[in-house]
């Protein structure tokens, strides 16, 4: 602490601050902090709770940090906090995250250097460039000279760090990347320059190599700033979907914890409609758990005492307590870990688009920079020209084009789909799917919406539907709350009422003055057991006809849609599902997909992807499950729904929000979009390059002109790329 | 001429004052949250006591 070195004046406030405890920090993703009034909310929500010292919204993050006085306060009490207030929030798990967003802002650090050298030697340099032409003092023209490499030479040794760093590592390796000719660019041009200087002579260019850097540095920080940002919002998609469990402490007493805290051991209670926070083994209770999101089955499974549960099942039945067990005992996990590190260890050989370039452009720079060297000495000239002429070669071919126009133009995508709730987590995932030509669909949870839906909707009475929906609205059950969004859907208002009991697993009941009124199954609403059936529910009032409510997994509403524009613009699409034959042939006929597989396992999935592979077919993986996991590691590119399991959203490229599958289009098109904008950029700096090296070969070009030119392609590829960030918002 | 012997520094220390102001900005986490700021700048109520300022600067 450097508190012991302040003046005194200030040093007894902070003395006196540094006396309590220092302040922990607890930082929380949340979901659904849209605008300015959230911001206070969730602020004025979080210092609500006892024992919160400062509360920060951060909008652009959708992350809140909280500052506690003490361990009293947990991530759960501000979580309630915050749901009380309606915002849907999580516990942030750390991950290195510090150490990148300091990367960031020491690059911009270095961007804001450069920028304020580059401008101050410019003004030095277009004074010493005009004074030329006029009758300016010699002596004069030589402190603007010896002033601007006073500016140059600390910025270039600070500012070019980056460069020298990643060309040093690539040069150790025996490689050649796009790094090399740039320091190379510099450090020539500056100790030429400095060369120049101390001899008095008139070619200095420290404002080329200062401009150079400038612009050099405004790409990388694009770059990373894109890569920051992917990889915090998908640290915040992780958070939110590991949730908050209740844990079962001495004497039965219930605690809520963040899921990601509970080890092994720990005995958890899942109320019903919830979701299993860990792999667990069951200790009491008996229920149907819904595991569609782990192998793609949605008829529910009846687990009792000794079943082993994975995480994300949905328990729909009464409330389970369970024992969490170490994740890598479970034999269907430990098999689909296996399957995705040997899929991503495939996906890694995936070279971009950039890089790809930059392996024919190095040798090609430096080969027409040494060929312009010798090729001047040979004729004869002193090699002080030659290597200045040498300069502005390097100085005209610098890849900008590579270096600040492919980021510019990954991030006006990405903050395109981001605007959309399509969260890109993979850098290079743009440029895989804009190759893609073939889409394979997952069925359940990502062509169908994951949860229950009331099918036989139309042969129910507003009446009937009004009165279960009031009786539903007080469960957590996610057949109940079907029905409460059955009745909403039809404008019916539904307010829960007074006196309505819950059996879990069994289902609810009011006494009303004329009767009793049940909702449930056919056990519970008295109905002949041979009549009900795993998806199904029953109305009934005393004296009439008892009603049937069928549930279904259905179609996200805009899935045939996007599949007949998917095949209209040449898409070949297929499904691939864990499920039952028949459920997977409806939902194929429904949406017209002509090929189709059922009831695959994670191995055989990994199969079909790679004889399409074999095909030269590059394949975009749409899915949701456990079990599609490392399908969607092995596939060309990936997407997956925010409601998918936590390992699938891990593994998949692009996660996106929402009830509807159009982002699957969006993602293709923006993808195609900025590879297309990519090319004209490249077409752009590959025409200024034919046209400009054999000036600068030829001793046309000073390495001044060549900045100037340099700068002109850059901001030309720049705006280019602004245009996909603009249209169609 | 006696002029630029000024001039020149004046504007050096100029320039290097709104760099230091900038890195100073940067540091403080005035960058952190773009988008929140500019609606914390339409808000009606007093700002919130020295915490919420503190906050601001301390590392994830």
């Amino acid at each position: 602490m450097t508190i012991h070195t302040l003046p005194a004046s200030s040093g007894i406030k902070a003395l006196g601050e540094c006396e309590e405890e220092a302040p922990t920090f607890l930082t929380l993703a949340v979901e659904n902090m849209r605008c300015g009034g959230c911001i206070r909310s969730v602020e004025r929500a979080a210092m609500s709770v006892a024992g919160v010292r400062s509360a920060r919204a951060n909008l652009a993050a959708k992350r809140v940090s909280v500052g506690v006085e003490n361990d009293l306060v947990s991530e759960a009490d501000v979580i309630a906090a915050l749901s009380h207030a309606g915002f849907v929030a999580a516990p942030m798990q750390s991950v290195g995250q510090y150490s990148e967003t300091s990367r960031e802002s020491a690059l911009l650090r270095r961007v804001a250097v450069s920028g304020f050298a580059a401008m101050n030697i410019m003004l030095l340099s277009v004074s010493v460039w005009s004074g030329r032409a006029g009758d300016m003092d010699q002596s004069l023209v030589m402190l603007f000279c010896w002033l601007s490499a006073l500016i140059a030479l600390p910025t270039v040794v600070y500012a070019g760090q980056p460069f020298y760093a990643s060309a040093l590592s690539a040069l150790k390796g025996r490689r050649l990347n796009m790094d090399v000719p740039i320091s190379l660019a510099i450090i020539l041009a500056t100790g030429m320059s400095l060369y120049q200087t101390v001899v008095g002579s008139e070619q200095v260019y420290f404002d080329a190599a200062v401009s150079l850097l400038f612009f050099l540095l405004i790409g990388r920080y694009l770059d990373e700033h894109l890569r920051v940002r992917a990889r915090g919002e998908a640290q915040n998609l992780l958070s939110l979907q590991s949730g908050i469990a209740s844990l079962i402490g001495e004497g039965g007493s219930l605690r809520p914890v963040p899921a990601h805290a509970l080890m092994p051991g720990d005995k958890v209670l899942i109320g019903a409609g919830e979701r299993a926070p860990a792999d667990a083994l069951v200790l009491s209770g008996s229920a149907d758990i819904d595991q569609s999101l782990i192998t793609g089955e949605t008829i529910p499974v009846a687990v009792a005492p000794g079943a082993q549960i994975y995480a994300g099942t949905l328990n729909l039945g009464s409330a389970l307590t369970v024992q969490v067990t170490a994740a890598d005992s479970a034999t269907l996990l430990a098999e689909i870990g296996r399957l995705m590190a040997a899929a991503e260890q495939g996906k890694a050989r995936y070279r971009r688009l950039a890089d790809r370039a930059a392996q024919i452009y190095a040798p090609a720079v430096h080969g027409l920079g040494l060929a312009t060297f010798l090729g001047w000495l040979i004729v004869g000239a002193p090699w002080q020209t030659a290597l200045t002429y040498a300069i502005a070669v390097l100085i005209i071919t610098c890849p900008c084009a590579l270096a600040l126009a492919v980021p510019a133009v990954q991030i006006a995508a990405a903050s395109r789909l981001f605007r959309r709730g399509i969260v890109i987590k993979a850098a290079d995932g743009l440029e895989r799917v804009a190759e893609a030509d073939m889409v394979v669909f997952d069925k359940t949870g990502t062509l169908t919406l994951g949860c229950p839906q009331l099918v036989n909707d139309a042969a129910i009475s507003d009446e009937v539907l009004r009165s279960a929906a009031a009786l539903a609205a007080s469960s957590k059950h996610p057949y109940a709350q079907a029905i409460v969004a059955a009745a909403r859907n039809r404008q019916i208002a539904v307010a829960a009422p007074d006196g309505v009991e819950e059996t879990p697993g069994r289902g609810l009941v009011r006494i009303l003055p004329c009767g009793e009124e049940r909702l449930g199954s056919a056990e519970w609403c008295g109905i002949a057991p041979d009549r009900g059936g795993p998806s199904l529910v029953w109305y009934a009032l005393d004296w009439r006809t008892p009603v049937r409510f069928c549930f279904a997994d259905a179609l996200r509403s805009d899935a045939t849609a996007v599949l007949e524009e998917l095949k209209r613009r040449g898409f070949s699409v297929a499904l691939l599902s864990g499920d039952r034959n028949s459920a997977v042939e409806q939902a194929a006929r429904a949406t017209g997909i002509t090929t189709w597989q059922s009831e695959l396992t994670p191995a055989r999935k990994i199969d079909w992807l790679a004889d399409c592979a074999r095909e030269g077919r590059k394949v975009l993986m749409v899915g949701d499950g456990l079990n599609d996991a490392p399908a969607l590691a092995a596939a060309h590119a990936s997407l997956s729904p925010a409601s998918a399991a936590d390992i699938s959203q891990r593994a998949a490229d692009f996660v996106f929000q929402g009830m509807r599958l159009a982002p699957v289009l969006e993602v293709l098109s923006t993808a195609k979009r900025a590879r297309n904008l990519s090319l004209q950029n490249f077409g752009v700096a590959f025409c200024y390059n034919i046209v400009a090296v054999p000036f600068a070969m030829a001793g046309c070009v000073t390495p001044l002109i060549a900045a100037i030119v340099m700068s002109t392609s850059s901001i030309l590829v720049t705006l280019n790329a602004t245009r996909l960030a603009g249209r169609g918002k | 001429m006696t002029a630029l012997a000024w001039l020149i520094p004046a504007a050096l220390f100029l320039g290097g004052l709104g760099l230091l102001a900038f890195l100073w900005a940067l540091r403080s986490g005035q960058f952190e949250d773009l988008e929140g700021a500019a609606y914390r700048a339409l808000e009606d109520d007093p700002p919130e006591d020295s915490a919420g300022t503190q906050s601001s600067s301390h590392p994830e």
